[in-house]
């Protein structure tokens, strides 16, 4: 997988099929989330920050998608599970943990990190809605 | 009838142990009928089996005085009813120093219930597992066999009138259907309520996962006062309505988001949560802020129990060896790199070896190594190897650490700080059991 995050601030129009422009944003501007594991299983929520975000998961988080975002950890099956009404997915990710906990020689048996890296996952969306999206605010340094 | 109100402060063996105080004041302010310890993930029980095994009076939370010793009068002296899976392989154990803690303390000699049935060691089970478990297991390297039970027991022993439930090997959210049961005197085929009552105990298992803890992200989801964090309560209504909400006086936060998160954790398809006590059915749950640090869960659904049993089977996996050196300046990087080939050129053929470049791809890659193959070569200037490998033989996987050691002489310039750890390690697999191969049962002390 690509380790290195989609820019998070890079919302240069590119042109669509349908020839609308869109901007890439990370998918942490639309939703948060969380992994769970049980043996070589991992599950990953991806929760709308807004319920009129949530089609855009439904449309751009295909398993497909997150299959091939994680192909380098060779995921047996991806399933996802949609949870309308706390706008919401759950995937499902099976094989992916290289045994999990007991048998991962990963520091991270759990395969705690992964939710941060499907919220690198890039979604492409019409500038305008790009435009409200929450984000990392820095603060100033003192 | 009060509404049924718990509190949780512990989510797992090794958290805080100085947020039950603020759980049980507001226990006691608000009236609250349950607090909870959740302290046995899968792998702690193998591990405290172990303890057994070299101790016969151990094997049960390690902490479990230090958890009780702050909150066991105020419980006992306010009806508070404990109930943990804190006897992890050993409860009568757990059960005893209790009624020890409880003399030291000078408070009344409290009711004490243990659960059993979990542990799965009979000939007639060995017999029957004997045909479930897949051929690699082999039976001479089990440490211990283990049946999720539910909280049909738990709830008996609250309605006998047990001050505390000192169980091993139950499902996470039945710490809470158990109490909520005897409350409203619910039968165990009440699915809907027994669905929501294991929600609230899912919300609650993993203590302060639902209160801003393992939440906080700096400038996107910032969480006040992480120092502090109180632990979570859950009000669970007659009809089933939930609220989360937290200890008074403390850092944290809950919120629509932390409780959804926590709500979706380790759960695999939402209509179709399983325990030894309910299917439960998240697939239209509602989650709606009610108030500061206040969030209201309605639209759960349940269904008949699974006939299964889940029941986890450890054994021993050999050795796991780790080691780390670091470099920084020039070149830091290539000489990480080289300082693996090394190890992998002198032992590559005998153990199979997992490469991190601590500063530049570790945890996201995989075991074998695919990831780092296509990453390419950089410029990085503070950078930590560490290597993995895993042996069944002692002696094999302690190769990795000598290689290690010696890249202080033979391997490139600069490396420090070498690390080197060598632990035994424990497989596990799941099957499922017929509820009658596993029959629970509890006792008073």
């Amino acid at each position: 997988m690509n380790t290195r995050a989609c820019p998070p601030r890079s919302q240069s129009a590119e042109p669509t099929p349908s020839g609308a422009p869109t901007v890439t944003v990370p998918l942490y501007r639309l939703a948060h989330g969380r992994t769970g594991d049980k043996g070589d299983i991992s599950n990953i929520s991806v929760i709308a920050w807004r319920d009129d975000l949530f089609p855009v998961l439904l449309e751009q988080l295909t398993e497909d998608a997150v299959r091939e975002w994680f192909a380098p950890r060779r995921p047996t099956r991806v399933t996802r599970y949609s949870i309308a009404s706390i706008a919401a997915l759950n995937f499902v990710i099976e094989g992916v943990l290289d045994g999990g906990v007991n048998d991962a020689l990963n520091l991270d048996a759990h395969g705690k990190a992964l939710s941060f890296h499907l919220l690198d996952f890039p979604v492409p969306v019409p500038p305008e809605l790009a435009a409200g999206l929450p984000d990392v605010h820095h603060q100033k340094e003192t | 009838m009060d509404t049924f109100k718990a509190g949780c402060a512990a989510g797992f063996s090794g958290d805080r142990i100085d947020g039950v105080g603020p759980v049980v004041r507001t226990l006691i302010e608000e009236g609250g009928q349950a607090l909870i310890f959740e302290t046995l993930a899968e792998r702690t029980l193998a591990l405290a089996q172990l303890a057994r095994n070299a101790d016969p009076q151990a094997g049960y939370e390690p902490l479990l005085a230090e958890m009780l010793r702050p909150c066991l009068a105020d419980c006992l002296n306010h009806g508070i009813r404990i109930v943990s899976n804190f006897g992890q392989a050993n409860p009568p154990a757990a059960a005893r120093r209790i009624q020890r803690l409880a003399a030291e303390l000078g408070v009344r000699s409290p009711r004490i219930a243990v659960l059993s049935g979990d542990r799965l060691d009979q000939p007639d089970q060995l017999d029957y597992l004997r045909t479930v478990l897949p051929a690699e297991v082999d039976p001479r390297n089990v440490v211990c066999i283990n049946a999720y039970q539910g909280a049909a027991e738990i709830a008996d022993a609250l309605r006998a009138g047990a001050d505390i439930v000192v169980a091993g090997r139950v499902a996470d959210p039945s710490l809470v259907v158990g109490p909520a049961m005897a409350h409203y005197g619910w039968q165990a085929d009440n699915w809907p309520a027994l669905a929501a009552a294991t929600m609230a105990g899912h919300l609650l298992e993993c203590g302060t996962q639902v209160t801003g803890g393992y939440f906080a992200v700096p400038g996107l989801k910032d969480v006040p006062d992480m120092h502090a964090l109180g632990f979570p309560l859950a009000e669970l209504g007659p009809d089933g309505d939930i609220c989360i909400s937290k200890a008074r006086h403390t850092g944290g936060c809950v919120n629509e988001q932390t409780v959804k998160e926590q709500l979706l954790y380790e759960v695999h398809d939402p209509a179709a949560y399983l325990t030894p006590d309910v299917t439960a059915d998240i697939s239209q749950v509602r989650v709606q802020r009610a108030g500061p640090d206040r969030v209201h869960v309605s639209g759960v659904r349940g269904r008949p129990r699974p006939d299964a049993l889940k029941a986890n089977v450890f054994t021993h996996g050999g050795w796991l060896a780790e080691a780390e050196i670091s470099y920084a300046g020039i070149q830091a990087e290539a000489r990480a790199r080289l300082a693996a080939d090394i190890i992998r050129r002198r032992i590559g053929g005998i153990l199979q070896l997992r490469v991190d470049l601590i500063g530049v791809l570790s945890i996201l890659a995989d075991d074998a190594g695919r990831m780092l193959q296509q990453h390419a070569p950089g410029g990085a200037r503070d950078v930590r190897l560490r290597m993995a490998a895993a042996h069944p033989d002692r002696a094999t996987a302690e190769l990795l650490l000598r290689e290690m050691n010696a890249l202080y002489t033979c391997g490139p310039a600069g490396g420090g700080g070498v690390r080197t750890s060598l632990r035994p390690r424990l497989n596990s697999i799941s099957v499922l059991v017929p509820r009658e191969l596993a029959p629970a049962s509890w006792s008073f002390l």
